[in-house]
Formats: C-alpha cells, structure tokens, sequence
C-alpha cells in the first residue's frame, strides 16, 4: 500500500492541517525548515539514523547520520551568525554537491537568513545578475569558484563574505574571502535557532522568464507543509527507504526534492557528486541499493541512448518506485523504463513559483504514458482560455495551466519585482506560462510553454538574456535566439547573428561565441548551434521576430507575417 | 601516426581543456583524467569541445560517437580524432 492510498479519499478529505499535525507544527508558532530537518529528526530517535550517503566523482565516499547534520548546520549557523549575519540576509550557496551544500542550506535556514542557492556553473555574468538583485551579503563557496566570484566581487559592494569551505586548498585569501573548514572547526552542540513563523523568508530561487532579467522567487518557511506531504504522497517515501534524487540543489528541485522533503521525513539520500554516465549511475544504485529514485526526463533519454545492454550488468532490484521531474516526460521513456526496470516513471509537474509539485502521477494510479497526471490533492488545477482566462471543460483543447492561489510552497512574491509577481494572477488563477489540455479522466497532457523560455534538460533559459549576452562579443551585430528540439534534452538554444562589418563568418567564430557565452552566463546557456545570417526577420518597427526562427526550426507554420519587414 | 605527433596532439587537447574548461587552480589534470564523469566538461559543454576537435582536425565527428564515453579523457578524444583523421 503506498502512502498515499486512495487518491479519490484523500481528494475528499482533504486538509493541509495533515502535514501540520503530523509535523506538530500550530498555527502562529515557530516553524524552521533547518530545524525540522536535522534538531526534530533526532529528537524523534533517528539521531543515529543515516541522513546522507556522498560519493564524489574521484571516488570520495562519506557518510553522515542525522546527528552529523544538526551539528554540522549548528556549526555553519553559528559560524555565520559570528560573523554578524542575521535574519533576512541574503546567502548565496555556490558550491558542486558537496556535503557543506547540504548542510550550509540548513545552517543558513537555522540563523533565520534566506538561502540563495546558484547553480555552480553559472558564469560570472550570470551570478552577477542574481547577487546584484538580491543584495546579497554572502557567498559560500569552493576555492574551484572563487576566480568567478573575484571578476565581480569590486561591482557588488553588498557582498561582504565571501567563504572558501575548502579552505586549506586555497593559495591566498584575497578581499572579503574568509576561509572556514567543517572538519577543523568544533561542532556546535547547541544552536538557538532563529525564531521564524511561517512568513518567514526561506529560500530564493532564480528563475528566467521571455524578457528581463532572471527572477528571485522568494519561498517562506511554510512551503515545508506542501513539501514534507508531496514527498510522503507522491514520492512515497518511507522509513526504510533510500532515496536518491539526481537534481542539483542550485535548482529549486534540488532543495525542495533534494533536501527538505527527504529529510523532513527523515529518510536516507543520496547524493552522487559527478558527471552523468549511465554505467555510473547504474553502479550508484546497485552500491547503495536505491530503493526511490528521482530524475529527469533528459537523464532518462540519456539512459535510453546509452542502450538496454548496459542495465544488465548491474542489479537494480532495489528500486522499488521511480518520478521524473523538469520537462514532459515522454510516453517512450515510460513504457522503456517498465521494459527495464519493471517500473514506470512517475511524471511529476512543478515549476519554481509553485515550490512543491502541482499535477502527477500517483503510485497506484494507472498511468497513461505521455501525461502529466492529476492534480494534487489540495491543488485547484484547470486549464483556462488564454483570452478569457475562465475555466475550458471542454476536453482536449489547449489552454493555459492555472491554479488556485493559497497551498503552502506558493511563491510570496518575485524580489524587488512585485508588479512581475502580480502579473502572474490574472482571474483568481496563477498561470503557470505552460501550456496543456485535460483529458475525459481529468488527466493533463502537457503542449508547451506559453512563451519563449527555452526548457533545455528541465532548466529555463531566457532567450533575452543569451540575446544581450551575445551582443556583447565585439562581432555580433544583431542576435536572436530561439529553442531547436533535440532527441535527449528536448530541447536546445539556437542563436541566429548578424555579424558586424569586418567580422567574417566561419566556425572558428562559432566555436569563440559559443565559449564566450559559456564562461559569461553557464553552458545550459551556450547556443549548441550558431547560424549566420545576412538580416534577422524584424517587425515594420524593428523588432526581431522570433516566432518565425521558432517556426523554421520545429517545421511550423509561420502564422502571420503581415507585418514582416520587407527587405 | 608516430609516438612524437600522438603526443603533440594529446597536448594540444588537453592544453585547450585546461585553458577553456577547467579552472586555473585544478591540478593534476592528464590524459587520463576524467573529463565527463568528473563534471569537468558537462554535457552541455561537449558540444564546443566538438567543434574544437572538428575545426582543428578539420574532421566531421558523427553525433552518435560523440558520447559522454568517448569524450571522458584526452586520450580516448584522440582515439577517437583519430578514426576521422584520413
């Protein structure tokens, strides 16, 4: 029997108050995302229990109880609180998925500041984008980032720390650098934590939008409700469960998924710090017996790329339920991942504003390959008229996802952006930007963003953002950048240019554009492809019209080009 | 191709590796090194790594062989430069 047991009841009996009162958490009283997932844990006996099994990429294996967690994140907390960091301020978490990641996240929590994680390949340009909004005030890091952190830190004058966690590597502390080391300093028996309600800033997630730079989704303390009882329901996690969640934690997956729903519950994870390679992925579940596994739709393509033969040298009966989060999910990855595995990935559908997951696939549930699945109980979901924005019951025809605005993970507002934040309810709805249809059974089958974001391997990438960045390379003249589908990551980033006179096109020049948006923004970023071109297609008005290079590329019907510029 | 040229051309690729993808503090970094699997190029990145290889060697690698395999260290890159090279 899963956790969840009968969707059905539990649509009809549904309450948030389930996950209040099983996290004894009131109304009004103080509620800590870092002290729910270490201090309480052990306070319910599991001190001893496993809380993480790491292995790096040169073979490095560690292992931490949750004891080792609630000292480890009293540790940071106090080692931050020391140096004059409180409630509210901003730390941004810039590290590989080392274990002090983790553990940092939950330090930061317990100090009441808000944790800002950034994926650690972001480029300079694109981290300082992120801590220039949020005026930040700290960055905790690894000495392997520090010279991206170096080229920006004199235009951030709100950024007073900058610490190194691997310390002892570092040649020579520059400006601001402070460096602090887990294992050298002594842990912190007792920590007050900072008292934080339910409001409480929590988490600020970047996300990219069509136009405009990258939004700070900020998260309060209360998404834990959304986030503990979607683990237990939808991913179905149990005590004896090993639990390995392949997200990042510089993506609101990686946090959500791959800290606070698992150790909320306190269950065993893992986390395998290195590049994807199927043989290696298949040994890391067979060595630690990976009984839930948490994925994305790229990596599973992937999977199905690297062939059947692989699978069978490694013993994989351990797992005992699979979901997939990012992109759609495919119907032939799910039918391939019955075929291999004996199970059927469970699709799930969330989105950084939403905080926890919104429409899925049930364990127990009949799932139909390709579709999103239903929504979660406590989630008004429809799809609405993208004109009218009410409610379509017609089936089958495709409108924009929407929600109810209220469960716990929503997103509070987008930093220093409200007027954005207010954009996105319209109606009594929250719309979501994707695209879906509903079916006769109420299950939702996904179509497609609503505008021109880019879902490259279940990561967002504005097309403004690549378009400005290009721009800036000394032979880029005009630029515009659309999405090209692709086999494994759905999706990729196209850039079209015109090249400014005296430059010339050739593929060394491709090859140097390619690099210089790699290093300036993140290699999510990069255009796979470079196309020259004489002109851009531009509205009457000068305006480049993407949705005709869109078009060109999916083999589309352009639609109306009436106001297409003449040449 | 001889000992002397094999060695000239590992070095070329793993001096481009070091200088485009690795930041200048790593250490150790040979021809043996991990590439893929160590999270030092990603998947993402492979593909500038491809058109590095193609415009320097003036060769056309297939899509299908350009695996996270056979990107993982210089030495297997050249084996497979190798293949294209006439």
């Amino acid at each position: 029997m899963s956790n969840i047991g009968s969707y059905e009841d539990r649509l009809k009996n549904f309450a948030w108050s389930i996950a209040e009162d099983e996290l004894d958490y009131k109304s009004g009283e103080i509620i800590n995302i870092g002290w729910y997932c270490s201090d309480r844990i052990c306070q319910k006996g599991k001190a001893d229990k496993i809380a993480l099994y790491y292995e790096g990429f040169e073979g490095n294996e560690k292992k931490f109880t949750f004891n080792d967690v609630r000292l480890a994140s009293n540790t940071i907390g106090a080692f931050l609180k020391n140096l004059g960091l409180k409630n509210e301020d901003r730390v941004c978490l810039f590290m590989d998925r080392i274990p002090e990641l983790y553990f940092a996240f939950l330090g930061v929590l317990k100090i009441g500041a808000v944790v800002q994680p950034l994926f650690s390949a972001f480029g300079d340009e694109s981290l300082f984008v992120r801590l220039d909004n949020a005026q930040t005030r700290a960055i905790i890091t690894q000495n392997k980032h520090l010279s991206k952190i170096r080229k920006i830190r004199e235009k951030l004058p709100n950024l007073e720390f900058i610490i190194v966690v691997d310390q002892v590597r570092t040649k020579k502390t520059e400006n601001r650098e402070i460096g602090f080391s887990l294992e050298d300093t002594p842990p912190v028996e007792k920590f007050t934590i900072f008292p934080t309600k339910a409001e409480s800033p929590s988490v600020l997630h970047y996300t990219s939008g069509t136009t405009g730079q990258p939004k700070g989704v900020k998260h309060v303390h209360y998404s834990l409700i959304s986030q503990y009882l979607t683990t237990k329901w939808v991913l179905d996690l149990r005590d004896d469960d090993i639990y390995w969640c392949t997200a990042d934690p510089g993506w609101v997956t990686g946090t959500s998924y791959g800290i606070i729903g698992p150790w909320s519950l306190g269950v065993t994870q893992c986390v395998l710090d290195s590049g994807f390679s199927a043989p290696a992925w298949y040994k890391f579940i067979e060595k630690y017996k990976v009984t839930m596994w948490y994925s994305a739709p790229t990596a599973i393509r992937s999977l199905m790329k690297a062939g059947d033969e692989v699978v069978k040298n490694y013993n994989l009966s351990s797992l005992r339920h699979l979901a997939s989060v990012g992109e759609p999910l495919n119907s032939e990855a799910v039918i391939w991942s019955e075929r291999i595995f004996g199970k059927q990935f469970h699709d799930t559908f969330w989105q950084t504003e939403t905080g926890s997951i919104m429409i899925t696939n049930y364990p127990g549930m009949k799932i139909k390959p390709g579709s999103m699945g239903k929504p979660f109980p406590g989630i008004t979901g429809a799809i609405v008229d993208s004109k009218t924005f009410e409610p379509i019951l017609e089936t089958g025809k495709v409108g924009l996802i929407a929600f109810k605005p209220g469960w716990p993970a929503m997103m509070r507002t987008y930093w220093n952006n409200n007027e954005k934040y207010r954009e996105k309810f319209v109606n009594g709805w929250y719309l979501s930007g994707d695209k879906a249809t509903i079916d006769s059974d109420g299950y939702f089958w996904f179509i497609g963003r609503d505008d021109d974001v880019i879902n490259t391997a279940g990561h967002l990438v504005s097309p403004f953002e690549v378009e400005s960045a290009l721009l800036e390379h000394p032979a880029v003249g005009e630029s515009a950048v659309v999405a090209k589908p692709d086999e494994v990551n759905m999706e990729v980033v196209k850039a079209f240019i015109t090249l400014k006179p005296g430059f010339t096109a050739s593929s060394d020049l491709e090859l140097e554009i390619m690099n210089f948006i790699r290093k300036k923004l993140s290699s999510l970023a990069m255009p796979q492809e470079i196309e020259y071109m004489d002109n851009l297609p531009k509205t009457r008005s000068g305006k480049i019209m993407r949705r005709v290079l869109h078009a060109r590329e999916w083999g589309e019907e352009i639609g109306d080009i009436s106001t297409l510029e003449n040449d | 191709m001889d000992e002397k040229n094999l060695i000239e051309m590992k070095d070329l690729v793993l001096n481009y590796i070091i200088k485009e993808y690795i930041d200048e503090d790593e250490e150790k970094i040979t021809y043996d090194t991990a590439l893929i699997s160590s999270g030092y190029v990603d998947s993402f990145s492979m593909v500038s790594l491809l058109v590095f290889l193609e415009n320097k060697f003036k060769i056309k690698i297939p899509s299908s062989k350009a695996t996270p395999e056979a990107f993982n260290t210089v030495n297997k890159i050249v084996d497979l430069v190798n293949q294209y090279i006439k």
